[in-house]
């Protein structure tokens, strides 16, 4: 291969539910890079791909787009990157507009739009299959006629599925000299390059185009075809207005007692493994810091938060096939209202869903949402949701705090905590929600203009390559910063070493023991004792690395004993209950994680909203946890 | 724009929030009610499909009567009331197969 000659680029461009992102599995497989848009967070998918004869192209999935004219953060790269104008990216050598071929009337007028660009643009007519099922006459070379376009058929959720496409670009793109210039390909030819139309467009325009595209549907035998479809039957049930909440009451709580009851034996597998590890390592090594370091620093550390990765794949597996599915702008349509009644719109539920994975994603999610105050007071309550990184914290205490009796037939008390929990973090969600909008008059008009898609059995194909991509960002995670700061942390506890014959702890001596205590002057009126002082420090940074970081304080607290990940016993010796019920309040609002409030600077671009999310969770935790002490403790009792 | 839809006297123009649940109707018309704030919504209403001449359809409505699902073309969309009111429709007759 000729290094000096670069692969052509492909960019797949389609109205959002096209079914894209499935074609780009298909033609790139696992072979993907995902990274951002230089100096926006837009996610950047590229993928490579080889032809037949081993030729070489790039393949860019480019974010959903209605039309040319961008309406959000998504729609604006796609614009501008066909139209060659980002910076450090190359225009596409061929533009591929995916169109549904069940839907052509709305598609085809985003590939007159792209035409007019005179770019090389095939048509890659999707989901084909479906629309032959559904009796739709689709007739590919009529349709290459009506547009001056080459136009191929693809099935994305099937393998083998994109080898039209695949030949095409082989025939014409693929090639190992350098790529023609747009003028020179003989599609653009015919086409003029007519960039200000697309710019200026208007409603005349988009009207012009319509009638265009009747023009050739109506040549086409598909003008007004428009049968009663499985998915409206589907709507019927789902969006109806008693049995729609219930179905959808029902999917959630399927969904969370998944998460929770189907992920313990792999936690329980996981844990067994790095108690395992903590054996060996304690064996082959002689005790002394290099063993400390190991057992109590990176094993105990990393090790507490990598416990939860079942639970991860599980709420990201769900989540994926709701979404791959259609439902979920479903679920956002029968929400609307009550969200609505805080000031936000059924947009907001797909992000907010999301973060009772992750905040990040979540608030990554948040793009789609067209209206900019909506999309900001998102952001600013995503973190509220009780995200899985906050799990580990809740089951330790609730563990060892809350008896594991029943309160009623199937009803167990531990369970019912946690989900109090959960929906103090909801209701937080809400209120916050509710002072911003009294506080912040935006527009009276709420727009929703949400697509509502046409069902698909989800393909387990792009599950997987979904769950693939958000377990190797977490678990990249647990490997980089989270070790990282473990290992930062047992060296504060370990260091400096007291001098001989010190009474108390050796980690009261350590500059961690001394950072604790003059926390412990701000924590102590909501009844948080140094070492959970300590703990809270690393857990600013990533809120799961509180648990590690209990592991890590008590272990080395622990004089004497070796009690690496036996915290549960320890804490219920050392806490009083006001104290632990006190923790549980303050990580129902905990101020977030490092990485939530850097996604967030991102994605609004300054550190007003950040700081906003920073300030307000602090004071609403610090509040929380200081009522629920002094109100538990005149309940129960000073312990 | 279409010309085969009823003769101007017999139309009785209403707005798309208002139109009962499962009725075929025409758009006639999507425009701002509301001064410049809905014109950017009359523009966005055009640019997914609410074109004077397409056929809606108003599929379902959410649990307190908002907001509405509408057919138009071949899409389904959820709009709001107030975004519904931008679009000027005329009731054809109760839904049938949906051929004109």
């Amino acid at each position: 291969m000729n290094a000096l000659v670069a692969d052509p680029l492909v960019a797949l461009v389609g109205n959002p539910n096209c079914g894209k992102t499935a074609l780009f599995n298909l033609l790139t497989g696992s072979r993907q890079k995902i990274a951002n848009y230089a100096g926006v967070t837009v996610e950047r998918k590229e993928g490579r791909l080889r032809t037949r004869s081993g030729r070489r192209v790039r393949v860019l999935d480019l974010p959903g787009a209605y039309s040319l004219r961008p309406r959000t953060p998504d729609e604006q790269i796609t614009c501008d990157f066909v139209l060659g104008r980002l910076p450090d990216e190359p225009r596409p050598d061929v533009v591929v507009a995916v169109v549904d071929a069940t839907n052509l009337r709305r598609h085809l007028r985003l590939v007159l739009a792209l035409k007019r660009l005179g770019q090389p643009v095939v048509v890659a007519l999707n989901m084909v299959d479906l629309a032959r099922r559904r009796g739709l006459p689709i007739d590919g070379a009529a349709l290459s006629r009506e547009l001056a376009l080459p136009v191929v058929e693809t099935v994305g959720v099937r393998a083998g599925g994109a080898q039209a496409l695949l030949d095409y670009l082989e025939r014409e793109h693929a090639a190992a000299e350098p790529v023609a210039a747009p003028g020179d390909h003989p599609v653009a030819d015919a086409i003029p390059l007519d960039e200000p139309a697309a710019a200026t467009a208007d409603m005349a325009s988009v009207a012009a185009d319509q009638h265009e595209v009747e023009r050739i549907l109506g040549r086409l035998g598909l003008a007004g075809v428009r049968a009663d479809t499985p998915s409206d039957r589907i709507d019927r049930v789902v969006l109806h207005p008693v049995a729609g909440p219930l179905i959808l009451a029902g999917t959630l709580f399927l969904m969370f007692q998944a998460v929770f009851a189907w992920a313990q034996p792999f936690m329980r597998a996981i844990t067994a493994l790095i108690a395992a590890l903590a054996g060996l390592v304690a064996t082959v090594l002689p005790a002394g810091p290099l063993a400390s370091l190991l057992v109590d620093g990176v094993l105990a550390g990393a090790g507490s938060v990598l416990v939860f990765l079942p639970q991860i794949v599980l709420l990201f597996a769900f989540i994926l096939l709701l979404e791959d599915s259609g439902y979920l702008p479903r679920a956002a349509f029968l929400l609307d209202r009550l969200m609505g009644s805080v000031g936000l719109s059924g947009r907001s539920f797909i992000p907010l869903l999301s973060s009772f994975a992750c905040a990040v994603p979540g608030i990554l999610a948040a793009r789609t949402i067209p209206n900019a105050r909506d999309r900001t007071v998102t952001i600013l309550i995503a973190p509220l949701m009780t995200c899985s990184a906050r799990l580990p914290v809740y089951t330790l205490l609730i563990g060892t705090f809350v008896p594991a009796r029943t309160v009623g037939p199937g009803i167990g008390l531990q369970g019912l905590v946690l989900l109090a929990l959960y929906a103090a973090g909801v209701g937080g969600a809400f209120a916050v929600a509710w002072i911003l909008k009294r506080l912040r008059r935006g527009s009276a008009l709420h727009p929703l203009q949400m697509e509502l898609p046409t069902y698909h059995v989800p393909s387990l194909r792009n599950l997987g390559i979904g769950l693939l991509q958000r377990v190797e960002v977490f678990v990249r995670r647990v490997g980089t910063i989270i070790l990282a700061l473990m290992v930062l942390l047992w060296f504060l506890s370990s260091f400096p070493v007291p001098p001989a014959g010190y009474p108390g702890a050796a980690i009261e001596y350590s500059l961690a023991g001394r950072l604790g205590a003059l926390l412990a002057y701000l924590f102590a009126p909501i009844g948080f004792n140094w070492q959970i002082s300590i703990a809270l420090v690393p857990g600013i940074a990533a809120r799961e690395v509180v648990v590690g970081a209990l592991g890590t304080v008590y272990s080395l607290a622990a004089t004497g004993q070796d009690v690496a990940g036996q915290v549960a016993p320890l804490i219920a010796r050392a806490w009083s209950l006001p104290t632990a019920f006190a923790l549980l309040a303050w990580y129902v609002f905990a101020p977030q994680c490092l990485s939530t409030l850097v996604t967030a600077r991102r994605e609004t671009n300054s550190w007003r909203y950040p700081a906003l999310m920073a300030g307000y969770q602090l004071a609403l935790a610090y509040g929380a946890a200081g009522l629920t002490y002094h109100a538990s403790r005149w309940l129960l009792g000073p312990a | 724009m279409p010309t085969d839809r009823p003769t101007a006297a017999a139309e009785e123009t209403l707005g798309l929030q208002d139109l009962p649940p499962h009725t075929d109707a025409r758009i006639v018309a999507v425009e701002a009610h509301n001064g410049r704030e809905t014109a950017d919504l009359a523009e966005r209403l055009a640019e997914i499909g609410f074109l004077p001449g397409e056929r809606v359809r108003l599929l379902a409505r959410g649990p307190f009567g908002e907001p509405l699902a509408v057919r138009v073309g071949s899409d389904t969309f959820a709009l709001r009331r107030g975004e519904a009111a931008c679009v000027r429709v005329v009731a054809i007759g109760p839904a049938g197969d949906g051929r004109p």
